[in-house]
């Protein structure tokens, strides 16, 4: 092989087919709510001989965030009250959440949990003596949670699984769900929808979406009359911790670039809450979860001189009141007194595993604590397999030694602790205030609705409405399509007409393959070339001011105005560059794509923490020069939108109306 | 760290449809170079090391060598995923082995239903708030037990 114009190609890119199809619905997106979104859209379409499509960037057996597993299912009601569940999660995301968004979630999401049941996931048991049992040997003894056997609390909302196919599970029944409809059902996985189709006559309109396979080169023009966008968060905006190959070991999957934000935005609609980032404290490096370690194996955490961290700061976090006087501190203040310690030079911070399994032992006979080691490992074979691969690498025996763990790099998420995402309808029922009806009014209350006509979120894309987790996407799924459903049905006489050809459309899709063809020879190296950037380059770009500007782990998470703002004079020229992004293969083109939906997605941040003047999350990021919560000015909910005509952005701020009564907590 | 495939065991699926690495890797990873016909990782620094490609190749040839920037040599994890359970095998870089075996799921691959047994709604019911489980099950969502802005 030459040495000139040499690299590991990925599948060529050609010219592309154009494919142009019709549905009534369509899904974008695979993982936990389009699954959802499709098992019970099928149920209402089928009676109503409505079509739907549904298109997934990988293969839906592995897809989203719970390709690799999981080891728990964090939101089932159980013998809790929705209510209760609702200030749980206003609490620790600092009071600000859609409780009518969150309260539908808790009052639907176990009748989701049974269904995983029953379609094969083995959820422990506590037995009648208390024991522990896993859920394989429990469904054999008829223990289920249809049948009142009891799961295995780790803490107040969450369950224990043997999960490791947990998705293939999942996914099954949304592609049996397909079958069902038999010509009116497709599903094409490897399509990557890149941005929303809008309506040519009708402004505020999606009709679809556009996009391309990453395995042949084919051109998806999709019209529908409800698009679902439920395409996970945003991950690899800012720079990780890791910036070799460990940057893979991401914490939230490595392939969710915020394509739902981005295609929010593009459309014209509005996003919320969009400085809420997540900084979760995870195992360092490996990113192993802790949830079990503290809840459920009862391990503390210390700084590098065994002090209990939050304990010490009980003075510090008072400051933050009443939000950090909930029974369980929020997740944003555990990170902040984590995060003094390390700056003021205390660290590392460890987690004392060994601690809580040699309490454990004392009342253990030995095949107990080997049930419970491998409970313990199971915790990370399920959904983290690298953590155990590090523990094993660093000769780590969880019972003999601690462990470090430390805040990772921030993430866009609206499932998990955080609550970024799309603006949308709730349920139009009585208990919902005026206030978060008004701005469906003209077109149209339907739940999960953006504020785009035709345009439909759940899952991540969800804003305001954090701590649904798997279960809970997967019912926001299910709610949000049968809503289309409804949708479609009043809307049966409408035609979707994008106002785009498909000339034009595949012009704009495949740029980056036509610029690298025009300028490839302009050098003798593809990676250094004036006349374009290829997909690495700008991501490398954006994860370096990112982290630097808006409260990266360079700066310990702390930013200002002035620092903002130029890091917006770089964002905005990166913004121009990108528009020579070149691509080489049909993998490039989807990086190529994945990046401009990360960028439409860091702008959004950004533009989000400079407008909210305050420090509401304390621990996830700081605005130095307002470094407290302001609940006088900024107890209220915050809009972005771009107008599709000018590209201007819009901020504006939302009231938030409480409606599940005090106490702020559980 | 990121998959790689052991050449002398990597058939390139030959026998089969589709690579099945390829197929299912989430991030569209690993692809399969067709003169060797042997399947290789086209970028390492974006593997998330979910091991579906090595719990899927049906050849046993996928394995993991954790990320280098954090993880000295030596340890493994090693899966053989059955169709109701997942053994793994764990080894230290200092030779410590510890191995485990977890169930994975406890219906036959294929039958997950999605009706679950419930029979089709009826429309009358798509402009109300309950999902087709619960208007077959006559279940009524709950509604606040208190409401604060009233």
């Amino acid at each position: 092989m030459g040495r000139i114009w040499s690299y590991n190609p990925g599948l060529p890119c050609a010219e592309p087919e154009i494919v142009e199809k019709e549905t009534d619905i369509l899904l974008v997106g695979g993982g936990m709510a389009c699954c959802g979104a499709a098992v019970e859209a099928v149920r209402w379409a089928k009676p109503a001989g409505l079509r739907v499509i549904l298109c997934d960037k990988a293969a839906m057996e592995r897809s989203g965030a719970v390709a690799m597993g999981l080891s728990a299912i964090n939101t089932y009601i159980g013998e809790n009250k929705p209510d209760d569940y609702v200030r749980m999660v206003r609490c620790d995301l600092m009071g600000i959440i859609r409780e009518d968004l969150s309260f539908d979630v808790g009052r639907h999401v176990d009748d989701t949990v049974m269904a995983f049941e029953d379609w094969g996931l083995p959820i422990w048991k506590t037995t009648e003596d208390g024991k522990t049992i896993d859920g394989a040997e429990a469904k054999a003894k008829g223990l289920t949670l249809r049948s009142g056997a009891k799961p295995v609390r780790s803490g107040r909302w969450q369950i224990m699984i043997n999960g490791e196919s947990y998705k293939c599970i999942v996914a099954e029944a949304a592609k049996n769900a397909m079958e069902q409809l038999g010509e009116n059902g497709e599903i094409i996985e490897r399509c990557f929808i890149v941005r929303p189709l809008m309506d040519a006559n009708e402004p505020n309109r999606c009709c679809g979406g556009v996009g391309f396979s990453v395995r042949e080169n084919k051109l998806y023009i999709i019209k529908a009359k409800a698009t679902l966008i439920a395409t996970g968060g945003a991950v690899n905006i800012f720079r990780p911790r890791s910036v070799g190959e460990g940057q893979g070991r991401a914490w939230y999957p490595v392939w969710n670039p915020g394509s739902g934000y981005a295609m929010v935005l593009m459309s014209g609609g509005k996003l919320v809450l969009m400085e809420n980032r997540f900084v979760p404290a995870r195992f360092k490096d490996g990113y192993g979860p802790v949830g079990a370690w503290f809840l459920l194996f009862k391990a503390r955490a210390t700084n590098a001189f065994d002090e209990d961290y939050i304990a010490k700061h009980k003075g510090e976090l008072e400051k933050f009141k009443p939000y950090s006087e909930a029974s369980v501190i929020g997740t944003c203040l555990r990170n902040h007194a984590m995060l003094i310690e390390m700056k003021e030079g205390r660290g590392p911070i460890y987690i004392h595993t060994e601690w809580a399994l040699q309490e454990a032992m004392k009342t253990m006979d030995k095949k107990e604590f080997k049930k419970l080691e491998a409970e313990a490992w199971e915790d990370f074979l399920d959904m983290c397999v690298t953590q155990a691969g590090l523990w094993a690498c660093l000769n780590i025996e969880p019972e003999k030694v601690p462990s470090e763990i430390m805040p990772t790099e921030p993430y866009f998420l609206g499932s998990h602790a955080g609550c970024a995402g799309a603006w949308c309808c709730g349920p139009d029922e009585d208990w919902v205030p005026d206030q978060y009806k008004e701005p469906w009014k003209e077109i149209g209350l339907y739940n999960r609705m953006t504020t785009v006509k035709g345009m439909f979120c759940a899952g991540d894309t969800v804003g305001a409405c954090g701590h649904k987790f798997s279960s809970g996407s997967h019912v926001e799924g299910r709610i949000a399509a049968k809503a289309m459903v409804k949708f479609c049905l009043d809307n049966k006489d409408y035609t979707p007409t994008p106002k785009e050809n498909p000339e034009e459309l595949k012009k704009e899709i495949y740029a980056p393959w036509y610029r690298f063809e025009q300028y490839k020879e302009a050098t003798t190296v593809y990676e250094v070339n004036p006349n374009y950037l290829l997909p690495r380059q700008i991501q490398v770009r954006l994860m370096k001011l990112m982290d630097e500007y808006v409260a990266g782990i360079a700066t310990y998470y702390q930013t200002n105005k002035v620092m903002l703002e130029r890091g917006l004079e770089l964002l905005t020229m990166l913004k121009e560059d990108m528009q020579k992004a070149a691509a080489r293969d049909l993998h490039e083109l989807m990086r190529a794509w994945e990046n401009i939906h990360r960028v439409w997605t860091a702008e959004a941040h950004l533009r989000h923490v400079l407008f909210r003047e305050e420090t509401r999350y304390p621990g996830y990021y700081y605005r130095a020069d307002f470094p407290n919560i302001d609940d006088e000015n900024w107890k209220c909910f915050t809009l972005s939108s771009i107008d599709p005509e000018t590209g201007e952005w819009k901020m504006e701020k939302f009231p938030y109306v409480q409606i599940i009564p005090d106490p702020l907590g559980p | 760290m990121p998959s790689y495939v052991n050449p002398e065991k990597c058939d390139g699926c030959k026998g089969g449809e589709k690579t099945a690495c390829m197929y299912i890797c989430p991030n569209d990873l690993m692809i399969l170079d067709t003169e060797a016909m042997k399947a290789y990782n086209q970028e390492p620094d974006q593997c998330w090391e979910c091991y579906s490609c090595v719990k899927i190749c049906p050849q046993g040839a996928i394995s993991v060598r954790h990320y280098v920037d954090f993880s000295p040599l030596g340890g493994t994890c090693q899966p053989m995923r059955g169709t109701t359970d997942i053994m793994w095998t764990i080894k230290f870089r200092n030779g410590v082995v510890k191995r485990f075996k977890f169930p994975i799921r406890t219906t036959p691959e294929g039958e997950a239903d999605p009706t679950l047994g419930k029979p089709d709604p009826d429309l009358s019911a798509i402009g109300d708030n309950r999902l087709f489980t619960e208007v077959a099950d006559n279940v009524t969502p709950a509604v606040p037990e208190a409401v604060a802005w009233k």
